[in-house]
This record gives C-alpha cells, structure tokens and sequence, in this order.
C-alpha cells in the first residue's frame, strides 16, 4: 500500500526519531570531550573513561548492579512466568480478579509509592537494608513486566501442542518442560533481559531500600548529577547504554538468524 | 496419581506468584496506610507506634488506639501539599496531551510504512526504553541548560540573541515526560493500528469519504483502545513522577513525588510521607482501575 | 438453430455494434515494480450486465477491480465509466462502489451505521437517510439487525449488510471482490441466486471478481478468463465453456481430455489429427481454419464421450477400448477414468439419470469409449 506511505508519515517518523535519539547521541558524544565543560566541545579524548575506571566508588556500584541485576532478573523471570501461566492457564480461582490487580498495577504504579511501601516492609520485619533487599524489591516489580511479556505470547499459544504432549503420555510437569517452555522461550528470555535492564536502570526503588555498602550505579550517578553534569557521567552513560545496546543487539540478530533461519528451511521443504 | 500431581503443581504455579505479591506488593501497602496514621518519632524507626503482633493482642489494640489522623489534617492544612497535588495532575495531563500529538502521528507512520521495515521502526521505538531513565533525563540536562546545546544551535542559527532560560521551568518537565514517555504511548497506539484492516480506510472512501475525514471517522475511533492504554501508561506514572522534576524542574516545581522524596528523606518524617503516598494512590485509583478495565477488555477481543 | 449451451438468452449488448460501452478499458497496464500485474488489457463491459473476471489468484483480477474502484492507479492506458475518464479521479469521488473481500464493515458502528455511513458523506437529509437504510434493510432481510454490531451476526449476515452497504448508494457500479469467498457451500449456492435477483432488480451493472469459476458460470452474463494480467477469453459462460479459444481456457474451465496432435487430412468440413504420442486418429469437424499439416489441440469434456460395453456402431471413427481404471461417483454423476490399450487414461462422464441400473459398470471391466466428430473443440492456440 504504497500510496499510504506518505510524505507526511515518513516526516513524522524521521523527526520522531531525531526526537528519541539526537539526545542519546549527543550524551555519548560528549563523553569523549576533551574539556571539563560538557558542553563546550574541545577535542577528542578517552580521559574520562579512564578517571572513570580509576574511580573505586563507581567501580563498587557497578558490581553491586550487576549482581542484583543477574539474581533479581532470575528470580523475576521464573515468578512472572509462573504469574502469567496463573492467568492464562486458569481463568478460574479465588481472587483472581487482586491476582491480575497485582500483576498490572505495578507496571504503572508510581516508584515513589513501590520504594516507599517495600521500604517499610523492610523495617516493619526488621530486615536490614543492603543488597537483599534491594533484590528483593527489584524481582518484585520486574516480575510483572516478566508475567505482561510471557503472557502475551502463552495467549497465542497453541494449546493442542500441550493436549498432544498429554496424549502420548507425558505428565503436566514434562509438558511443560519439554513442550511449553520451548515454545514460549523466546518470550521468557526476552522477559529475563526486560527484567534484567529494569533492575540495572532503577533509581528511585533502589534509593528507599538500599542501605550502606549497597549503592547502585543509577544511585552513584545519581548523586553525582546533583552536583552537577560532568563528562565523567556521561562516561558512566554511555557505558550503560552500550552494554544495554549490545545486549538488545546480539538477541535481535539472534532472533532475527532464527527467523532466516527458519524461512529458509521452510522454503527447502517446500522444494521437496 | 497423575491427577494429584496436576492438582498439586497448578496450585503452586498459581500460589508461588501470588503469596510473593502479597506479601511484596499488597502488605506494604497496609503498612504504609498503617504509618501514615502513626506519629513522627525521634527513634528507630522514627514512628510510634510500632505494631509488634509478638506482644499480643492487648498491646496491638493499645497501638491501634493511637491511631491519629494528625499526618492528613496537616495535608490539607498545609497549601504545600495540595498544591503539589494539583500541579502534579495538570503538569501529567499536559504532558500525557503533547505525548499524545508527538506520539500519534509516529504511531501511524510506523503503521502504514511498508511491512518489511515495520520491525525495525519497532524495534528503534523500544530501544531508548532499555535504556536507563535516569540517562534519558541526564542527557537533556546538557541540552536545555542557559549554556547548552540548544541555545548554543538557536544562537549559532540566529534565531534568538540572548539564551532561552528552559531548565528549571515546567517546559523542561513538559519535554522530560513527552520524551521518558513516549514510546509507552507510541506502541500501544501502533499496535492497534497496525491490527486494524486497511480495507476499512478504502472502503471509506469508496463511500464518498475524503483521506482525512476517513481518518477521523474510523482511523481514529478505531484505534481508541491503543489512544486510552497510551494515555494511562504517561499519565499515572508521570503524576508520581520523581527524576524528572528533580533533574529538569528545579527547585521552584512542585510535584508530588519530589515532596514525598524530600519529606521522606531530608525531613525523615515516615508518617507524613505515607500520608502523602495514601493521598497519591487515592487520586490514580481511579485511573489506574479504569487502565486495568481497559487491558482485561482489550485481552478478551484477543481471545 | 443450433447454439452454444442450453438456454437462450436475450440479454446481449455485446452484440450489438450500436451498444456503447457502460465501462471502457482501455489498453490499461500495472506494474508494481518489476511485477506486471495487469499487462495492456483492454475490455468493455455495457450497461446493466454481470460481468465476471475469473482467474487464479494472482492473475491481476483483484488489481483491475481496484483499478476500477480509484485504490490504484493505472501505469499507462485509462479507464473510462459511462464516458467519463477516471484517470485521476479519487475513490471517493467515483460512481462505484465495491465490496470487499473481507467485507470490511466498520466494527465501532452499528449495521444502521455502516449502511448510512455513505449517505452521509453525500450530505443527504436526515429522513432520506433513515427511509433509504429502512428500504436497503428489508431489501437484504436484516430489519431487525439494524442495531447489531457487525461482531454480533452471522457470516451470512455480514455479507448482507456490506452488500447494502454498497447498494445504498445508488452506485452506477457495483465492484465485488470474491463477494461469496467467506461463504460456506450451502450458503454459497443461495447467495449466489440473491445477488441476481438483487443486480435484475435494481438494474445496476456488477463486476465481480472470483477464482470460482462455478460461481463465475451461474451469475454472470459474461466471463473474462485471465491469467498473467492478460485477457484470454471473454465470453458468455456457455461459449467459455463450450468454445474456449484456447487451451489454457480449456483447460481452467472444467475439465477436459486434452490432445495434440498434427493435421493429417481436411475434406468436407472434417479434419483428421494425428495423435502421435497416444498413436491413435481424431476425425473432427473443422470449427477454425487449420491445415495439412498443423500442429493443433484438441479438447474434449467427460460428458461427451459415450462408455459402453458393446462395440459402437461405427468404431473405425473416435472409438476405442480400454480398461476401466478409476470410478468417481459425485452423485448427480459418476466420472470413470478409462486406461486406453496405448496406456493414455480417458475422463468420461455420465449422468446418473436413473436411480437404479441393471448391471452397473465396475473396475477393471473393458469398455468402449466413443465420441461424434463435433463433441470436441479444436484449438488452434
């Protein structure tokens, strides 16, 4: 449909994109500046990433994100995954209706009230802040978006697949691990790196439940901001977004291999 | 056996999730409701009274009888607290209304371009969300600042003489939302349109119906679902918003999150921050239900 | 006289070289980047007529119809309606209309809406509006679905409302884009005596496409056959059917025997063609303009050649003998499949006229298969 492919929607689209990237790029750019300004563009240089990797403090905050990063994206994804099984496979329980309540409410849920509820959570049974308990704050708000994204695709699934597994004799629990999580992988692992970036850029629910020793990188930076924008920072950007960029890169190639991949076969057994 | 065992992991698949939501997601909630009626404290932590259910029923009655409802009346007494509330409704709807005309027309492009690009426009509406919120905001600090990007390019193109004072002004906030939020907006709106027949469009105007009036007489209303899920997604999150204001807004915005930030961190008053997220959740009750009603529904056309 | 197929018919401006054309395609061609869709075709279709245009998919049917319809445009060449050339004239400003394949009716509006949905856009008074969709309703029997959303009926129904949908509006034209396609059999088959009914009763001229060519034979006055974007044939179904000019017509319509062969001998109107691949002699009346020594085809359909167990009375002419090889019964006929003795298997077709038959045919019985000189077709291209 050709015609519809307008001026007009190629317009909006290339300004809509300017919009969502032009500060991005900027902020990278501005990481190799020369000058202490961040603004004031003097010459290329990697000094500030090199002042960056001399700096123990972010070093300590990075590790700490990607440690709970790794734990909370784990535990997020086998919890969501489990939530949307609940919602799709039986539409049927007691309180099914807080259940879903539950589900959804987070992903829209300001982080304010999250942080501040799951901090006094923390306090009200007395366990101590640090890295748990930022872990667990963190599977407790992915573990939605993981739960939104597998049931999206167990929607779709097909269910006779399951009834066939069951026919030829396998139980509910092997169907599930030699039919179902096959299939609806691709959205489990998209779930997991979902729920993975979430934990790596959260600032405000990691501020009202990490305690000493349990700074995260968005908290260091954070911090730093306050005092003012420095190229130092958009160092630390730019590393984040690379590695979160990479990270979406290589599974959309992947992804994209096994749709070749696939049409290609298809195509072969159509010839046959 | 075999039914015993279905019968017992159903009931963990379902009870796994939902105690872990319970416990993490509804409780504090009571607790927080609980605090803000308690009163500030110098102590640890800083509110009396604290509720301990191991020293038994009597002393948990004493507790409650201490309940105060102090912390709201101070809410409403305070213009503070109101204002902030209000400003933060209409700093959130504005917002959500420029999302949507920003938002709309790059929905539609990426509907109606050809099918072979459509993943990629996709995938270049999601990217940006992966990436740190707190970045996204950062970099347009660089950008709005007196001594920015911004006004360094409008000089350079001598469109004005003297810098545009944005940073620390509600348009910065404005841009911050439109640009934190937009692909929330972009992908609902695009996946309604993209499902939607394009046959219906041409029969349209196969009745006698211009481009654009066909685009407002089934275009649009068709895509509604995606407009209002769009819509929610920027306007609930952003009226709580924190980063944003913090960064962009200054000192002189007022927004509910940056008080509720501040009370709870430099004022350390527990009770009164608890106050002010009860309020909070109260006003996007409304609109968070009205979300959920809308998402079951579009979840049910899919079946 | 003798004509084509069984039964007369009156309506015929095809005919007539007075007649001028309701509709004129004139050598129209599109391409959709490398791929011609519809390559230099030109057609006339006249006032008031059921016109078809029948092909596989892909043949460029649908892109002519939108042609007509104003969703694309021609490359080259123009089309012409009741006179007036289209050429850069909007769909929405054209005196057709069409219905959609997939119908197309609007899902966030009642059935009253979508059938007053083009009234509306001509700026027509409240109260026509209301009288026109209460008469286009009890014309397709769904007054008391007037406020139903299209999610609320029936396939058929559906059908019905998109099909008001179009009429409502008067149009000069009326396009239908495979219009009984979402149909089941049954339905089909109803359907396809109501949109005549419908097309007699309001007098309007209908180009419908379809890759049924059964639907295509029982509705329309005349067939176009395409196939890569060109026109084959058009014709009237019967003359389709039993005068194809070619053999990929032949062959698309129906089904058919197919021979080729070279011509031997051509006396008194009869020609012999030599069939060297199954070694075997067809005598039949020369209908196009061949001689010695041409290469030409001939068609025959199943249920013009005989079957009998006896040895026909003149077997030196179009008869052979073969072994019964394949019975298929569809119960209003029985089609068996003969193997000759050069090995080249016959499709002969009877008519089950009678419900019960002393000593039935069976499989692997010997039988005769025989045919007069002017069952077949001879084909010349």
């Amino acid at each position: 449909m050709n015609t519809t492919w307008s001026r007009f929607n190629i317009a909006s689209l290339v300004l809509g994109f300017a919009f969502l990237y032009l500060p991005i790029v900027l902020l990278v750019v501005y990481s190799f500046n020369e000058s202490r300004l961040v603004t004031v563009w003097a010459g290329f240089s990697t000094k500030w990433y090199v002042s960056l990797f001399n700096n123990q403090a972010f070093i300590d905050a990075a590790w700490v994100t990607i440690r709970v990063g790794l734990i909370s994206a784990t535990f997020a994804t086998i919890l969501g995954t489990l939530g949307a099984l609940a919602m799709t496979r039986y539409t049927r329980f007691r309180g099914r209706m807080l259940f879903s309540a539950m589900i959804y409410a987070p992903l829209v849920m300001p982080e304010v009230i999250t942080g501040l509820s799951l901090l006094l959570l923390f306090v009200a049974i007395g366990l101590d802040r640090g890295i748990l308990t930022v872990t667990l704050a963190h599977i407790t708000f992915s573990m939605c978006f993981v739960a939104v994204v597998v049931q999206s695709r167990l929607v779709t699934f097909d269910r006779s697949l399951e009834e066939a597994a069951m026919d030829l004799g396998a139980t509910p629990v092997t169907t599930f691990f030699k039919v179902t999580l096959p299939v609806i992988l691709p959205a489990v692992v998209s779930g997991w790196m979902l729920a993975f970036t979430l934990s790596l850029d959260d600032l405000v629910i990691s501020s009202f439940t990490s305690g000493p020793g349990a700074t995260t990188l968005p908290m260091r930076i954070y911090s730093q901001v306050r005092l003012g924008v420095t190229p130092e920072i958009n160092a630390a950007c730019t590393i984040l977004i690379a590695i979160v960029a990479v990270g979406v890169i290589i599974a959309s190639i992947a992804n994209k291999r096994r749709e070749v991949n696939r049409a290609r076969d298809e195509q072969a057994a159509a010839r046959n | 056996m075999q039914k015993l065992i279905g019968s017992v992991t159903s009931r963990l698949v379902i009870s796994v999730p939902y105690l872990w939501l319970l416990i993490f997601f509804l409780v504090p909630f009571l607790i927080v409701l609980k605090i803000s009626l308690s009163q500030v404290a110098t102590a640890i932590p800083p509110y009396t009274p604290v509720l301990d259910i191991t020293a038994g029923i009597r002393s948990l009655f004493n507790g409650i009888s201490q309940f105060t409802w102090e912390n709201y009346v101070w809410l409403v007494e305070d213009p503070l607290y109101y204002k902030a509330y209000i400003s933060s409704l209409v700093i959130a709807a504005v917002s959500t209304v420029l999302t949507l005309i920003i938002g709309y027309p790059i929905a539609y492009g990426m509907a109606r371009a050809p099918a072979s690009i459509r993943p990629t426009l996709l995938m270049l509406v999601i990217l940006p969300f992966w990436t740190s919120f707190l970045i996204r905001v950062y970099a347009w600090i660089g950008i709005l600042k007196p001594e920015g990007l911004l006004n360094q390019f409008l000089m350079w193109a001598n469109v004005i003489d003297t810098p545009l004072n944005i940073l620390n002004t509600h348009t910065a906030i404005f841009i911050g939302i439109v640009y934190s939020y937009l692909p929330f907006l972009v992908l609902p709106i695009y996946s309604a349109l993209e499902k939607m027949d394009y046959s219906l469009v041409e029969a349209a105007e196969d009745l006698g119906c211009p481009p654009l009036m066909a685009f407002w007489k089934i275009t649009f209303p068709l895509s509604m679902p995606g407009v209002i899920a769009g819509c929610f997604l920027v306007f609930i999150p952003a009226t709580g918003e924190f980063v944003i204001p913090d960064l962009l807004g200054g000192s002189s915005t007022l927004m509910i999150g940056k008080t509720l930030w501040s009370e709870f961190f430099s004022n350390r008053d527990w009770p009164v921050s608890s106050a002010v997220a009860v309020v909070l959740l109260l006003l996007l009750v409304v609109p968070i239900v009205l979300f959920q009603r809308s998402e079951a529904k579009a979840q049910e056309s899919e079946k | 006289m003798k004509s084509l197929g069984s039964f007369r018919r009156k309506f015929a401006p095809w005919n007539d070289p007075q007649a001028k054309p309701f509709i004129a395609i004139e050598n129209v061609t599109k391409r959709f980047g490398d791929f011609t869709a519809v390559d230099d075709l030109s057609l006339n279709i006249y006032n008031r007529e059921f016109f078809a245009l029948l092909g596989a998919s892909g043949c460029g049917k649908s892109t002519l119809l939108r042609m007509l319809a104003g969703f694309e445009t021609p490359t080259s060449g123009r089309i012409l309606i009741d006179g007036q050339d289209m050429s850069g004239i909007p769909p929405y400003k054209r005196p057709v209309n069409m219905m959609f394949q997939s119908y197309a009716l609007f899902p966030h509006m009642t059935v009253e809406g979508n059938i007053a949905f083009g009234l509306k856009q001509d700026g027509m008074p409240k109260n026509e509006i209301e009288a026109r969709v209460a008469e286009m309703l009890k014309l397709v029997k769904l007054e008391q679905f007037a406020k139903r959303k299209p999610h609320q009926l029936s396939g058929g129904q559906r059908q019905r409302v998109a099909l008001a949908r179009c009429v409502a509006k008067r149009p000069k034209v009326l396009l239908l884009d495979e219009p009984l396609g979402a149909l089941d059999k049954k339905l089909r088959e109803e359907t396809q005596f109501e949109l005549m009914d419908l097309q007699m009763k309001l007098g309007l001229t209908f180009v419908i496409v379809t890759h049924d060519q059964e639907e295509a034979m029982t509705m329309s006055d005349r067939i176009a056959v395409m196939d890569k974007g060109k026109v084959k044939q058009v014709a009237t179904p019967a003359e389709v059917y039993e005068a194809p000019n070619s053999k990929f017509v032949a062959d698309f319509i129906g089904n058919v025997n197919m021979f080729e062969g070279t011509v031997t001998a051509a006396q008194d109107g009869k020609i012999n063609i030599d069939i060297a691949a199954d070694k075997m002699t067809i005598r039949t009346d020369a209908t196009r303009d061949c001689s010695v020594g041409q290469t030409v085809g001939f068609a025959i359909r199943p249920e013009k050649i005989r079957l009998s167990r006896k040895e026909p009375a003149n077997s030196s002419v179009n008869a052979a003998y073969g072994e019964l090889y394949d019975i298929a019964y569809f119960g209003d006929m029985t089609v068996f499949h003969v193997q000759l003795e050069n090995g080249r298997i016959i499709k002969a077709a009877s008519l089950n006229a009678v419900r019960t038959v002393e000593d039935p045919l069976g499989y692997e019985d010997m039988v005769w298969v025989n045919f007069d000189t002017d069952a077949g077709i001879l084909l010349t291209a």
